[in-house]
């Protein structure tokens, strides 16, 4: 698995998610848009799987198609992947235009049957389950497919992801490559007060057979390099530490952007930071 | 129907493959224990995960395999109730979830092993079928149906083993969503699916013996039901009688009761289920269909007919 494989155009990356946290933000003007905050934790990390990690499918450019399947198991963070997928061509802008309104066909969590959407997701615990018999039987056709998988860490709190880390594992689904987005942050109170146990990460998901790094989640190409970088072995959770809110001084670390849309005064000020970050 | 299925699955497997098991620590009766032995790769047991059970076989279909989930009922059904919901109907895809044991078929474990409400809970959701039949030949057909469908879930709540032959002897095939006449008579009419075909049959003979003609039919096919068909038996027939191993919310009974009223049915009608509530005996199956008052004595009597 060397990084020679792809690379990564980092100043690429950085600028990409800059528009994309700015595209968020109009279309929470258009709707109440709900869950800004955990589409900008795992922004960076949903873009490196997008752009980078999957590979595109040469049959079909236009719209693109991937070779490798991504599952956004942390459904609430969808905003995420919606902004990629219409950057690719695969949705269109009269798609987010229309999130989450009667004539669109987009909403709050992704549905399986839109474009670039390949699992519903948005009730925690599913995704790893569902990308585990999608690598398994991708293993069973003995094609060299990857299954892709952004997690939140809310969903390891969910026993249903403990069952299909030790079955990936007893499977040996090495073309398992899972994110875990570790804002710290459920919807209600900071997780290492309220399930203290849960750390240290990278011991637990080591014992149940993975192999895990942890490195900061906003850093892209230290997410790059680890993913790169694995063994290939066994399967592989990338552990991304990250900001819930990322980008947005006054929704950084504050849970209430979870749920809450920015108002006018609060989207102009945030698009006025996201400006003054690119320059 | 246990040994009938796995053997029925073995056939369909061996032709063709993309059909793949995976089991929740069950042990692996008769061809099932052939199947994992022929072809390990198709057959993944995730051990005591019926939550990971679910998942991955709609991981699988989403992949373009057309897997079965393998266990006993309570545990294929309800323990992993919300994957079975969101993962499978929501999306739609072609997984057969495998109830062992429907009804109060594990009449000595208790009630945590009782799938008293499975064909109402899978009814209840957008896009499940609900499939259960009566006999080994039937679950042979259904098992085939289950494998070559692509319409979407089912859910094939099956007995155990040991199920008597009731169709060999029926006059028309097994056929997906329609009625199935075991025999037929014009004065009585008996309603039922799954192994309490035995005491729909007893109670054939006892009608008859009382000078009665009598219709058998297996409703096998729950959901979507063959609403025209049950018009048909409620127009035909001067009494029909309901029996099934199943609660009375969401029954085949309430069911035919809302027909009956709809198309302004004549007919006397009686209706057999479990109770609603949870029974704390042990015993034969038959020893749980009596402490239900759904065996054959239980029910002559109600009719009048002992």
């Amino acid at each position: 698995m060397s990084s020679k494989e792809r690379t990564l155009d980092l100043a690429g990356a950085r600028r990409r998610c800059l528009f994309y946290r700015r595209r968020i933000l109009d279309i929470s003007q258009q709707v109440t848009a709900l869950h800004v905050a955990p589409a900008f934790s795992c922004l960076e990390m949903v873009d490196l799987i997008c752009h980078v990690l999957m590979r595109p499918d040469p049959q079909h450019t236009n719209p693109r198609r991937f070779l490798d399947s991504f599952i956004m198991s942390k459904g609430h963070g969808c905003l995420a992947q919606y902004v990629i997928l219409e950057d690719l061509g695969i949705l269109a802008k009269t798609d987010l235009d229309r999130y989450c309104t009667p004539a669109g066909q987009l909403g709050a969590h992704p549905d399986y049957g839109v474009p670039g959407i390949e699992a519903s997701t948005g009730s925690l615990g599913h995704g790893l389950g569902i990308a585990t018999g999608m690598a398994y039987a991708e293993k069973l056709k003995g094609s060299d497919h990857r299954t892709y998988v952004m997690l939140s860490d809310g969903e390891f709190q969910e026993g249903s992801t403990w069952e299909a880390m030790m079955m990936a594992a007893n499977l040996k689904l090495t073309n398992l490559i899972a994110f875990m987005d570790l804002n710290d942050f459920g919807g209600l109170a900071r997780m290492s007060e309220g399930h203290p146990a849960f750390y240290p990460v990278l011991d637990k998901a080591r014992a149940f057979g993975w192999e895990a790094a942890e490195v900061n989640g906003h850093d892209a190409q230290a997410v790059f390099e680890a993913v790169m970088n694995r063994s290939g072995r066994q399967p592989f959770l990338l552990v991304g530490r990250t900001v819930k809110g990322k980008g947005v001084s006054f929704m950084e670390h504050v849970n209430i952007w979870h749920y809450r849309s920015p108002s006018k005064e609060e989207y102009q000020k945030a698009l006025a930071e996201l400006a003054e970050v690119v320059a | 129907m246990r040994n009938t299925f796995a053997d029925t699955f073995y056939e369909a497997g061996k032709r063709d493959k993309r059909l793949a098991v995976v089991v929740a620590d069950i042990s692996p009766a008769g061809s099932i224990q052939k199947f994992r032995e022929d072809f390990p790769d198709r057959f993944v047991n995730t051990g005591v995960s019926e939550q990971i059970m679910i998942g991955m076989c709609a991981g699988m279909a989403l992949r373009g395999l057309q897997p079965f989930a393998y266990t006993i009922a309570t545990f294929t059904l309800f323990r992993p109730f919300e994957f079975v919901r969101d993962d499978l109907c929501y999306q739609n895809l072609p997984v057969t979830v495998v109830g062992i044991g429907g009804g109060v078929t594990y009449s000595t474990l208790g009630g945590t092993h009782h799938a008293m409400e499975d064909v109402a809970v899978a009814a209840a959701i957008p896009n499940m079928t609900v499939i259960a039949p009566c006999d080994p030949a039937e679950t042979r057909a259904a098992t085939l149906w289950c494998a070559g469908q692509t319409r979407g879930p089912v859910y094939l709540r099956l007995g155990k083993a040991g199920e008597p032959d009731f169709t060999s002897k029926a006059p028309e095939p097994w056929e997906f969503g329609k009625l199935r006449y075991l025999k037929r008579g014009k004065d009585v009419c008996i309603l039922t699916y799954g192994p309490i075909m035995k005491v729909a049959a007893g109670l054939a003979e006892r009608f008859e013996k009382a000078g009665k003609t009598v219709s058998v039919v297996s409703v096998h096919t729950l959901k979507p039901l063959d609403r025209d068909g049950i018009a048909d038996a409620l127009k035909n027939h001067g009494q029909v009688v309901v029996i099934e191993e199943m609660v009375p919310r969401g029954s085949l009974a309430g069911q035919v009761k809302e027909i009956a009223w709809d198309r302004r049915a004549r007919c006397r009608l009686d209706t057999f289920t479990l109770q609603d509530r949870f029974i704390h005996n042990y015993g034969s199956h038959q020893d749980l269909l009596a402490a239900h008052g759904l065996d054959l004595t239980s029910i002559s009597v109600a009719l009048g007919l002992a």
